[in-house]
C-alpha cells in the first residue's frame, strides 16, 4: 500500500501516459454519448410516433448491455472482415486504437444517456409544456426547456454513463488489445498488472481509479445541487 | 362594431371518437373581455387551447385576424405568439421569478427588457421577490408571476383559464385589478373561463354559456344576468342548474 502511494506520488510517466489516456478515451466518448444521447432522450420522452415502444425496447435492452459484448461487436465490425473495416475509410476507426476504444464506449454510452434523460424528461409535467407552447415556443425551444426543467435527471444520466464506462474493462480490452503506450487504460492495466503478480502497482492504479471517479462524482454532485437550489 | 379578432364556425373537437366541443358560430370582439361560464366538463378548456391554436380543430374553421385555419392548416408562430394563456396552476419554470418572468421574451429573441420586467414586477407587486426561487412562492404570489410572465408579452389576446380558482380573495382582487386595467388601458382582448358568475360579472362585457359542448346563449352581461334568453341560462344564473 505504501509502495503504491509511493509510486503515484513519483509522478510515474508511464502511469501519468495512462491516467491520460484514460481520461482522453472516457471523456471523448462521454462527449459523444451526450450529443447523441440527449437528443434521442428528450424525442423519446416528448414525442409520440409509430414504433416508439419498439425503440425504448431497444433503449433499455441497451442500457442493460453487457460491455465486453460490445466490444465483440465493435471488434467485429472493425476487423479487417467487418462491414466498417473492408471499407477502410479514413473517417473509421482501426481496431487497436484509442479511436476504436472510443467507439466502443460510446456504444455502451448512448443508451445509458438517452434512457436516463427520457425518464427525466417523461418526469415534467405535461402541463408544464403546454404552458410552455402557450408562451409562444417553438417545439424545438419547448425541447429545450423542457431539458432544461429535467436537468438534475439529465446530470444523472452523464454521470451514471461516466460512472459505466470509465469503470469499464472488457470492451476497451477487446478493441484495443491493451498495447503498452497506445491502449492501455486503468482498468486494462489493473488485470494485467495483477495477473503478472505487481500488486503494488496494481493497487496504485486502482487507488487512481477510484480517486478519479470520486472527484468526477462530488463535481456532478456540486453541479447538480447548484441548479437544484 | 369592428370585425371579430376571432370567428369559430362549425368548429368541432373530438377526442378517441367523443366530441367535447361543438361550436356553430362564436365570436370575439377586439378588446372586450368574454368570459366563458358553465359546469365542469363542458368544453371551456378545451375551446381556450383551440384558440391559443394548443391544438387544431377537428373540423370548422377558426378565423383570427382575418386568416382562416382549419384541422389541417398550421398556424403560423408569428400568430401563434399573439395568444398566450394563463392556466389555473401557474406552472412556473424552475428559476427565479424574474427569469420565469423573462421566459417569454426570451423565446421571442428579446434580450433588452431588464426594465421592461422590473415595471411588471412592480405591477404585480413582486418587485422584492424578483431573484427568488420560483418554487419557494406562496399560490396567490406564483399566479402573479404566472401573469406578469403573460402580461409582459402584450398578447392581443390574453386566455385566461379559471385563473383566480383556489386563490384567496386578496389575491383575487389584486389579479382581477391587473386584468381589468390592461384590458382598459391596453386594449387587450380577452377570454375568461371561469366557474364563478360572479367573477364573470364583475369583468366581462359579455359572457357565454356553454353546456355539453355547445353555447347556448352569449350575450352583454348585464343583458345575461338579468334577462337571459334561454331557460337553461337563467337557470344557470339563479343558481338552481342541475349537473
Amino acid at each position: 500500500m505504501n509502495q503504491a502511494i509511493r509510486l503515484i506520488l513519483s509522478g510515474d510517466p508511464d502511469l501519468l501516459e495512462i491516467v491520460a489516456l484514460s481520461l482522453r478515451v472516457s471523456g471523448t466518448a462521454l462527449l459523444i454519448s451526450t450529443l447523441i444521447g440527449i437528443p434521442i432522450g428528450a424525442i423519446l420522452g416528448l414525442r409520440r410516433f409509430v414504433g416508439r415502444p419498439f425503440v425504448m425496447a431497444l433503449l433499455y435492452t441497451g442500457m442493460g448491455f453487457p460491455p465486453v459484448v460490445v466490444g465483440l461487436l465493435v471488434y467485429l465490425l472493425l476487423s479487417r472482415n467487418g462491414p466498417l473495416g473492408q471499407l477502410e475509410a479514413d473517417w473509421i476507426p482501426r481496431l487497436f486504437t484509442p479511436e476504436a476504444m472510443i467507439l466502443a464506449q460510446s456504444v455502451i454510452a448512448v443508451p445509458l444517456v438517452a434512457g436516463f434523460t427520457m425518464a427525466a424528461v417523461l418526469g415534467v409535467d405535461p402541463q408544464l409544456q403546454q404552458q410552455i407552447r402557450a408562451l409562444g415556443a417553438t417545439p424545438r425551444q419547448e425541447m429545450f426547456t423542457t431539458l432544461m426543467e429535467a436537468r438534475v435527471g439529465v446530470i444523472i444520466a452523464i454521470v451514471a454513463a461516466l460512472g459505466r464506462i470509465a469503470a469499464e474493462v472488457g470492451a476497451v480490452m477487446l478493441v484495443g488489445g491493451n498495447i503498452d503506450g497506445r491502449t492501455r487504460v486503468l482498468t486494462t492495466a489493473v488485470v494485467l498488472e495483477t495477473r503478472k503478480g505487481n500488486f503494488e502497482l496494481a493497487i496504485a492504479l486502482g487507488i487512481i481509479l477510484i480517486s478519479l471517479a470520486f472527484v468526477i462524482n462530488t463535481t456532478m454532485l456540486f453541479l447538480q445541487r447548484q441548479v437544484s437550489k | 362594431m369592428s370585425a371579430p379578432l376571432y370567428q369559430l364556425q362549425g368548429v368541432e373537437k373530438t377526442y378517441n371518437g367523443r366530441t367535447v366541443l361543438q361550436i356553430d358560430d362564436l365570436s370575439v370582439c377586439p378588446g372586450e373581455i368574454l368570459a366563458l361560464v358553465g359546469p365542469s366538463g363542458v368544453g371551456k378548456s378545451t375551446l381556450l387551447r383551440l384558440l391559443n391554436f394548443l391544438e387544431p380543430p377537428s373540423k370548422g374553421t377558426i378565423t383570427f385576424r382575418g386568416q382562416q385555419f382549419t384541422a389541417q392548416q398550421a398556424v403560423p408562430l408569428a400568430e401563434r405568439r399573439r395568444v398566450t394563456t394563463v392556466f389555473q396552476r401557474p406552472f412556473l419554470l424552475n428559476r427565479s421569478v424574474r427569469a420565469n418572468v423573462a421566459y417569454g421574451l426570451r423565446l421571442r429573441r428579446n434580450h433588452n427588457s431588464a426594465q421592461q420586467i422590473t415595471d411588471v414586477l412592480e405591477r404585480v407587486g413582486l418587485q422584492d421577490l424578483a431573484q427568488q426561487k420560483a418554487r419557494t412562492l406562496s399560490g396567490g404570489e406564483a399566479q402573479r408571476v404566472a401573469l406578469a410572465r403573460a402580461m409582459i408579452l402584450q398578447p392581443d389576446v390574453l386566455l385566461l383559464d379559471e385563473p383566480t380558482a383556489n386563490l384567496d380573495p386578496y389575491n383575487v382582487g389584486l389579479i382581477e385589478d391587473i386584468v381589468r386595467q390592461m384590458n382598459q388601458t391596453r386594449q387587450m382582448t380577452m377570454v375568461l373561463v371561469t366557474h364563478n358568475v360572479f367573477q364573470a360579472k364583475r369583468l366581462a362585457h359579455r359572457v357565454t354559456l356553454l353546456l355539453n359542448g355547445r353555447v347556448v346563449e352569449t350575450a352583454p352581461t348585464e343583458t345575461f344576468f338579468n334577462n337571459p334568453r334561454d331557460p337553461r341560462t337563467a337557470a344557470f344564473v339563479r343558481g338552481d342548474m342541475v349537473y
